[in-house]
């Protein structure tokens, strides 16, 4: 085991971001993830990078297009009203296909909402959130360890695939610390960015033009078509899921991120009093891991989704189950979070017990 | 045989130090091999206003970091007094800052522990230990984390930015520990 360190959520994601290679960072604060610019703003000038707080985010995300179309590792963070700012940005940057990692530690809303922990920006990561046909590998970590991996994970993906990752918590994970350690892994055979970015003029012999406009419908179409293809690509290989305690479970709970967790507590103290009930914890949210709905267990009569949203996740949970398998929800938001008493109780209704 | 699992709220005003207090145990906790999470009350506070965390310590991996029904509570303020008391289970300990809060009538299913944390800081000369008072007094008090596990802890938090400061935080340490071992008996 390596060192550990007791760390916030939000220091990790930053800590993780820098061991990935990350030595960009533009952003705009806003709670509940400002610890992410502190520690990048100390961190980076350290390390010969750059912090910039740009003066808003629709500066920040285009700071990021700008940085992306070189190559280099880097990444903004911001919560959901900072997140629709920066959409526009988003789409273009996929638009013109350049690798980056965004991070969004979700706060409720709609509009300014609050500052609280949520999930109710489930559909803006996962259905695009700006214009245009395109989408957003999404992770959602449970713990901060897993956050950490994941980031690290998210710099490989974003450059495998040429395309925006993101990293999608709430501000509970943010703000909450845990114990990590860092394992930095390294992914094989990524594309060397002198094929595609600027300032690589000598190399290749020939100039890099980074863009998202196409102006020949055709041409247009033809790029969209290589998109999806990507997509499809990342659906191939890059869903990612646990299953907790499911084969043998009447009643399944679908939760990712932090209400996983809590809904792990609630799963431990309802076995012990014979209750059988397991978890689907999705950890890519694009791409969907439909697959272990579609093949449930005999055992499993029916799905609760616990989210803190009034009802987003569970889209995905009735596309991969059918129409066949009753699926319930309960929600808590605007910064309320559900507690494992009202899990508890939620799984109990559900049986009619 | 049971799993060990413990959780602690400590609360009070912002500037009394309670979060640190509680990233101490944590800290101290992690190094003693067990997992642990701690989250502060965070919101839209004011100075002056409460501020709480919880922290949770446990042989496995955490679920929920949520604390609804603590083993320890460490209460620094009357307002906290008020919002924990009945939420902490029996049989747990409750370390209250006996300078600021009066708790008249005691729950008689629990370990009481006053700290005159602001007198003996005092005393010792810096105001600002009344928090490691408290937490030389909870390690003594209860079983979250060892008494020499977290005073070295505290040792070597300081000693990374307050070289200076770090013997009369061990001697408020200290201080708290022997006042808990009085009043336990």
């Amino acid at each position: 085991m390596g060192k550990r360190f007791l760390m916030k959520g939000n220091e990790a994601l930053a800590e993780a971001a820098i061991h990935a290679g990350c030595k960009y960072f533009f952003g705009y604060p806003i709670t509940p993830q400002n610890e992410i610019p502190e520690y990048m703003s100390k961190k980076l000038p350290e390390i010969g990078g750059v912090y910039l707080q740009a003066e808003s985010e629709v500066a920040a995300i285009n700071m990021i297009f700008g940085a992306a179309g070189t190559g280099k590792r880097v990444m903004t963070s911001s919560s959901s009203p900072g997140v629709s700012l920066m959409s526009e940005g988003i789409s273009y940057i996929a638009g013109a296909e350049l690798p980056c990692v965004l991070m969004n530690i979700m706060r409720g809303g709609p509009g300014l909402g609050g500052i609280l922990p949520s999930q109710s920006d489930y559909f803006q990561a996962t259905r695009g959130g700006g214009h245009g046909d395109y989408r957003l590998l999404v992770l959602a970590p449970s713990t901060v360890q897993e956050a950490v991996d994941l980031t690290m994970l998210a710099f490989d993906l974003a450059e495998k695939y040429r395309s925006p990752v993101m990293i999608l918590a709430d501000g509970f994970m943010g703000q909450m610390m845990e114990a990590v350690e860092f394992n930095e892994t390294h992914m094989d055979g990524l594309p060397d960015p002198a094929e595609w970015a600027v300032g690589y003029m000598k190399q290749r012999g020939s100039r890099a033009l980074v863009k998202s406009l196409y102006l020949d419908p055709e041409e247009l179409e033809a790029h969209n078509w290589k998109l999806q293809a990507k997509y499809a690509e990342m659906t191939k290989n890059e869903k990612r899921h646990e299953s907790y305690l499911a084969d043998d479970a009447e009643i399944l709970i679908a939760a990712y991120g932090t209400v996983a967790r809590i809904a792990r507590t609630a799963i431990n103290e309802l076995r012990a009093e014979g209750v059988k009930v397991g978890l689907f914890r999705p950890i890519s949210l694009f791409p969907f891991p439909y697959e272990p709905l579609e093949a449930l267990p005999k055992s499993v009569k029916q799905i609760l989704t616990v989210e803190m949203s009034c009802g987003q996740m569970i889209e995905d949970i009735r596309l991969g189950v059918g129409k066949d398998m009753p699926v319930s929800m309960y929600g808590r938001v605007g910064g309320m979070t559900p507690s494992v008493e009202e899990i508890k109780d939620q799984v109990r209704k559900a049986l009619g017990r | 045989m049971a799993k060990f699992l413990r959780g602690l709220i400590a609360a009070g005003f912002g500037g009394q130090g309670v979060l640190l207090l509680g990233q101490i145990v944590a800290h101290a906790a992690m190094k003693e091999g067990r997992f642990v999470t701690w989250i502060p009350s965070y919101g839209p506070e004011m100075r002056g206003g409460t501020a709480n965390c919880s922290v949770a310590i446990s042989e496995e991996e955490i679920g929920s970091p949520v604390i609804p029904h603590p083993d320890c509570l460490v209460i620094m303020n009357q307002p906290s007094l008020a919002k924990f008391e009945e939420d902490l289970k029996t049989g747990g300990v409750l370390l209250y800052n006996s300078d600021l809060v009066t708790y008249p009538k005691p729950r008689k299913d629990i370990t009481v522990i006053p700290v005159p944390c602001n007198t003996v800081a005092l005393e010792l000369g810096n105001e600002k230990v009344a928090n490691v008072i408290t937490l030389g007094a909870l390690a003594a008090a209860s079983d979250l984390v060892t008494v020499e596990g977290c005073k070295a802890t505290l040792a070597e938090l300081m000693g990374k930015k307050k070289a200076a400061l770090v013997e009369v935080n061990m001697t408020a340490f200290d201080k708290g520990v022997e006042i808990a071992r009085k009043a336990l008996g």
